[in-house]
């Protein structure tokens, strides 16, 4: 009897402990040197791997960087839960949010491009074909000049951020018809791979070799283009927060804009750098030219 | 003398040690009941937000066809019809529940009845390696072999019902294998010896007597594995297409309700009526496992029932 009561006593001190420990630490990494970005999984490797690098610069400072979607890092950003949000859509485009109370931060572009089956036969499409194919009116590659093979329309999810930027600037704010649906740009692909006749579309860092990236009206999807705006399918990488951030947010906003990480980090990962752009364009769509 | 009185009269340690084991266990089960109850509030009032914030027809949820909660349908009301998910995820369960039944009975059978040696050696460990196995897994295996089977052999994309089909059986079977497993070895041992005693053969006796008596418990194993088919996500997902299209046959892409209730969620923002129509979603999966859940214990009781008389 007595052994065991002595064995209670000191699991009961343990947890004690534990839970003090745990609730210390909690108050001083949640004071100021940590902060929460949530949301796009499109913009995660970016945060992510800026995050880890201003961690070993900046010692004690953590930054934790978690997925989710464009959807729920606004709704998060807008509920004050966590400090950043990330999206690749605008705020304004997305229902429920109300954009005047956040901060825009645009880290970066991200060019989409439609890519199709690699034994599809086709390499080029007007606009006007790429609408009709997504909308449902050609159904066939042979109308488009390929092989005799029905199309198969792949989708990403409705709400996605791709979809939301392809059906404004491919489809001209039109919307896709009904058809298959994924959730990630890297099975998007790896159906078009392997299914005949299918045609979807991904951000320019997964394009490969295992796909046909389409040029559209002749224009190639490459960053250059996008960079003068003859490419017109791209969107960029947002980071928002509350209207008055705390300080560390400020700053690690800062150094992801900063010309170290825009020049290097931003460009191995796959994104097109805001600093190289020459045009800018607001959340209606207006395009200006940046001298 | 007033020692002993005392003794008798006070508690003793046992007790107290038995009161303190019941409250622990008692907060326990308060603490389940409370989280269930609170999952079920939680989904209802999301859920129900769709039809009584945002006006949606309930009947109209139910029926409609058209699936693009962000847009306006061709009768001007929010485009949330769930028809062809509810129907998705229903014939997706009800095809891999026909498929697998009649494998699972049978391994069940050779299992207990024919060669219990080699099947408690080799056949239980394999259907719970099975068991074991990630979702996604399957998920994956089915995106690299079935589809393209499917796509090869019977046509159109290979993403639809077929190959979810295809791939929920292999998860679902050792499920109802091994409950149906147990169910045959609950077949008390003198039905058996009585009917070979009779002159039935070992056929007979499985056919005519075994399998009879322990219809209740297969019927359980079934309904189990159609509710675990119903409410699987991620290996459905990859290979079903998640069209939001009434599926007009077996190989066109169809969705489930758990196919795009996983894609949607990140998508969409806490309170709008696109997060809405997809709790409303949830809520049906939830509602129909009660369901589930309700028909396996009527079989149960009316299976006793049937072995008293």
């Amino acid at each position: 009897m007595k052994k065991s009561r002595v064995i209670q006593l000191l699991g009961l001190v343990l947890i004690g402990v534990l839970v003090g420990l745990g609730y210390s630490q909690r108050a001083t990494t949640d004071a100021s040197e940590s902060i929460t970005a949530v949301g796009s999984t499109a913009l995660q490797p970016l945060v992510e791997a800026a995050g880890e690098q201003y961690s070993s610069e900046h010692t004690g400072i953590f930054i934790n960087v978690q997925g989710g979607g464009s959807g729920t890092g606004l709704s998060q950003i807008q509920s004050g839960a966590v400090a950043i949000g990330n999206s690749d859509v605008f705020a304004e485009e997305q229902p429920g949010i109300d954009a005047s109370k956040l901060k825009d931060h645009q880290v970066a572009v991200v060019g989409i491009a439609p890519i199709i089956n690699k034994k599809t036969g086709v390499t080029n499409l007007t606009s006007e074909q790429l609408r009709a194919i997504f909308t449902g009116k050609i159904t066939n590659w042979q109308a488009v000049g390929g092989k005799n093979l029905p199309i198969v329309l792949i989708n990403r999810a409705q709400g996605s951020g791709t979809r939301k930027t392809f059906e404004s600037y491919a489809l001209n704010g039109q919307k896709s018809a009904d058809s298959q649906e994924q959730d990630s740009s890297g099975l998007a692909r790896s159906i078009v791979a392997s299914t005949p006749g299918a045609i979807s579309y991904v951000a320019f860092s997964y394009l490969d070799t295992s796909v046909t990236a389409l040029q559209v009206n002749g224009v190639k999807p490459t960053k250059t283009n996008v960079e003068i705006n003859r490419w017109h399918i791209w969107s960029y990488e947002h980071l928002y927060t509350s209207q008055q951030p705390d300080q560390l947010t400020k700053k690690f906003i800062n150094y992801i804009l900063s010309t170290a990480v825009q020049k290097k980090l931003v460009k191995q990962l796959g994104y097109i750098s805001v600093h190289d752009m020459h045009v800018q364009r607001s959340a209606t769509g207006k395009i200006t030219t940046v001298k | 003398m007033d020692k002993i009185r005392a003794s008798l009269l006070k508690k003793s340690i046992a007790s107290k040690i038995e009161r303190r084991g019941k409250i622990i266990s008692l907060t326990c089960l308060a603490l389940i009941i409370l989280v269930v109850f609170l999952i079920f509030y939680f989904v209802a009032s999301r859920g129900l937000a769709t039809f009584f914030q945002n006006h949606i027809n309930f009947w109209q949820f139910l029926s409609g066809t058209q699936w693009n909660p962000g847009t306006n349908g061709t009768n001007g009301q929010p485009a949330v019809g769930a028809l062809p998910m509810i129907v998705g995820s229903f014939l997706i369960t009800i095809f891999s529940a026909l498929v697998a039944t009649p494998f699972a009975i049978g391994t069940a059978v050779f299992m207990t009845e024919i060669s219990p040696r080699r099947g408690a050696q080799i056949l239980r460990p394999v259907t719970e390696l099975l068991v074991g196995i990630p979702s996604v897994v399957y998920g994956f295996i089915g995106l690299q072999v079935v589809v393209p089977f499917v796509r090869n052999t019977f046509g159109g994309s290979g993403y639809g019902i077929l190959s979810g089909t295809f791939v929920l059986f292999v998860m679902i079977l050792p499920t109802v294998t091994s409950m149906s497993a147990d169910a045959l070895n609950a077949v008390p041992r003198y039905y058996r010896e009585a009917s070979l005693a009779l002159g039935a053969t070992r056929w007979q006796t499985i056919y005519k007597v075994v399998l009879r008596a322990a219809i209740p418990g297969m019927l359980t194993a079934i309904v189990f594995g159609m509710a675990r088919a119903f409410g699987e996500a991620l290996a459905v997902q990859m290979v079903i297409g998640n069209a939001t299209l009434l599926p007009h046959s077996l190989v066109s892409p169809a969705s489930t309700l758990t196919s795009i209730l996983t894609m949607g969620i990140g998508n969409t923002v806490m309170g709008s009526l696109q997060n809405n129509a997809l709790w409303s979603l949830a809520m049906i999966l939830l509602l129909m496992s009660l369901v589930f859940n309700m028909v396996i214990r009527y079989i149960g009781r009316k299976g006793k029932l049937n072995n008293e008389r």
